[in-house]
């Protein structure tokens, strides 16, 4: 028995007057690894930012947690990653580790000092993306690969059910990209339900489990493994399965 | 030095200028961070107009000028999110209208009696006590919030959108943000002018923001940076008669191209030691 933890219920919206999304419904269930794909403007991003609930859907309903949206207040079970690497300003004073402790922030009381079990938590998150050594290297020194796993041990640090990524690799090397999605691999094998946005579909097919196509509307939201062995016909489905093969 | 401090004068436009510099420096290290620098300046030409409303009603020009930069700060943000307008168009819109009411008062008032010179350009050693108050008290209120608050206009400065994900109030910090940096540039009016106010906001923090350091010690170093030029420009003022503001403003951009200068000699050994390593 599968539990939703995300559900999407004839979602629409419009930053204008015409839709960017239109009518869209699906389920996340819990431990899925979900590659949200699409081309440029098909709305991947846009259907991210609803449900993390930063833009409000013009029709429709969503669950998080099995809870309504508006009324969702657990967002430390909700991890985060933007598509930042290339965005960050290059004289930002804020090291790894300051970086990580944001992640932190929204379960403090005021004034939010750091306790010895925050920095435990802190360095527990470095830790497992692998970057316990640059604990006190600024951001702005690490390169575009070493940047993004910053980001995600902010995501980790409050040990959040869902991961939700923004094309985290614009930006990476492909060597970097490699052990990035391993990295998204492990984790979701813990247990944490991922959903990635990314144009680059041939890069995630070793380790989503689901895969939902974007272009204004869902055209097709399938288990990975079923329409690998069956549908050939669709050219992003077509990309997906050489690696499976 | 010591004979200095022995005026009690002194010893107030010392604990004043050190509150003010403290502020503006930690205040408009966020500032630089969230590309926002210039609001001190359109606060500024705001407080121009507050000024000269209040002495054409008989107002402390103070308090005028308080009110118009407190509107005036909400007033850019509220422009700016609802036209769809950049920041700096809605600061220049309602900073160069504020600006333009002042002139227009100075004009069919025909000149005041009192100097309008001494709030363009500062007179921290001849302020009424009530002003120097009132800034003292207001530096403090800044100061406290930002310590306060300080990680989370971090986070808001870094990546406003995961902030506001993770649950972090980041309108209210937005509004802050402004709403404290009219205060501090009314504050430091006193100190430095309206003319050079935004002056102590911009350049120590990017003095500090040179050095490549972690956050916390960047904003003690901008704050160590403002408190410097402010000793010096005073004590420079009281022994050779020098303008007080003009002076703190000279000797932090001293201090900035000192900085600026260490780094890229940093920058230049740090590539040289990589190609012959």
């Amino acid at each position: 028995m599968h539990t939703p933890i995300i559900q999407l219920k004839d979602i629409s919206f419009a930053y204008t007057t015409t839709d960017v999304v239109k009518d869209i419904s699906f389920e996340i269930n819990e431990g899925d690894f979900v590659g949200l794909i699409g081309p440029n403007g098909s709305g991947k991003t846009t259907l991210l930012k609803i449900m993390l609930g930063i833009l409000k859907p013009r029709k429709g309903e969503i669950l998080i947690l099995q809870k309504n949206i508006n009324v969702f207040n657990e967002w430390f079970k909700i991890g985060y990653v933007p598509q930042k690497a290339t965005n960050i300003a290059k004289d930002f004073p804020a090291t790894a580790e300051e970086i990580v402790s944001m992640g932190l922030l929204s379960i403090k009381k005021i004034p939010k000092i750091m306790t010895k079990e925050d920095k435990l938590k802190i360095n527990e998150a470095l830790k497992i993306v692998k970057m316990t050594a640059f604990a006190k290297t600024r951001i702005t020194e690490l390169s575009g690969g070493q940047q993004q796993r910053i980001l995600i041990a902010k995501a980790l640090v409050t040990n959040p059910k869902i991961l939700l990524l923004d094309e985290p690799t614009t930006g990476v090397d492909q060597e970097n990209q490699t052990s990035f999605y391993e990295l998204l691999g492990k984790l979701n094998k813990t247990g944490i339900t991922i959903v990635l946005v990314t144009h680059d579909i041939g890069r995630i097919t070793d380790h989503v489990t689901k895969v939902a196509s974007i272009n204004q509307t869902l055209t097709f939201y399938k288990d990975h493994n079923k329409f690998c062995s069956k549908d050939k016909n669709h050219k992003h489905e077509h990309t997906l399965c050489i690696h499976k093969e | 030095m010591i004979e200095m401090l022995t005026y009690a004068f002194m010893q107030k436009a010392l604990i004043t200028g050190i509150l003010i510099a403290t502020a503006c420096s930690i205040l408009g290290t966020f500032l630089i961070l969230k590309k926002f620098s210039l609001i001190g300046d359109g606060l500024s030409h705001i407080s121009f107009g507050g000024i000269a409303t209040g002495l054409l009603f008989n107002i402390t020009p103070f308090i005028s000028a308080l009110i118009f930069a407190l509107i005036g700060s909400v007033g850019i943000l509220k422009l700016k999110e609802k036209s769809k307008l950049h920041g700096d168009t809605s600061i220049g819109i309602i900073s160069y209208a504020s600006l333009g009411i002042g002139i227009f008062i100075i004009s069919i008032a025909r000149g005041f009696n009192v100097d309008i010179l001494s709030y363009l350009f500062g007179s921290i050693l001849a302020i009424k006590e009530t002003e120097l108050i009132l800034s003292t008290m207001l530096a403090i209120i800044v100061i406290l919030f930002i310590i306060i608050y300080n990680k989370d206009l971090l986070y808001v400065s870094f990546d406003e959108e995961s902030a506001k994900v993770s649950g972090i109030n980041v309108n209210f910090l937005n509004t802050m943000l402004v709403v404290l940096t009219a205060i501090t540039i009314v504050s430091s009016m006193n100190v430095v002018g309206l003319m050079l106010a935004s002056a102590l906001i911009i350049i120590p923090p990017a003095a500090a923001l040179q050095l490549k350091m972690s956050f916390r010690k960047t904003i003690i170093l901008a704050a160590l940076i403002g408190i410097v030029s402010v000793i010096t420009g005073l004590t420079a003022a009281y022994y050779y008669d020098f303008a007080a503001s003009g002076t703190i403003v000279i000797i932090s951009t001293l201090i900035f191209l000192i900085l600026l200068t260490f780094s890229k000699i940093q920058a230049y050994n740090s590539i040289k030691k990589l190609q012959t390593n």
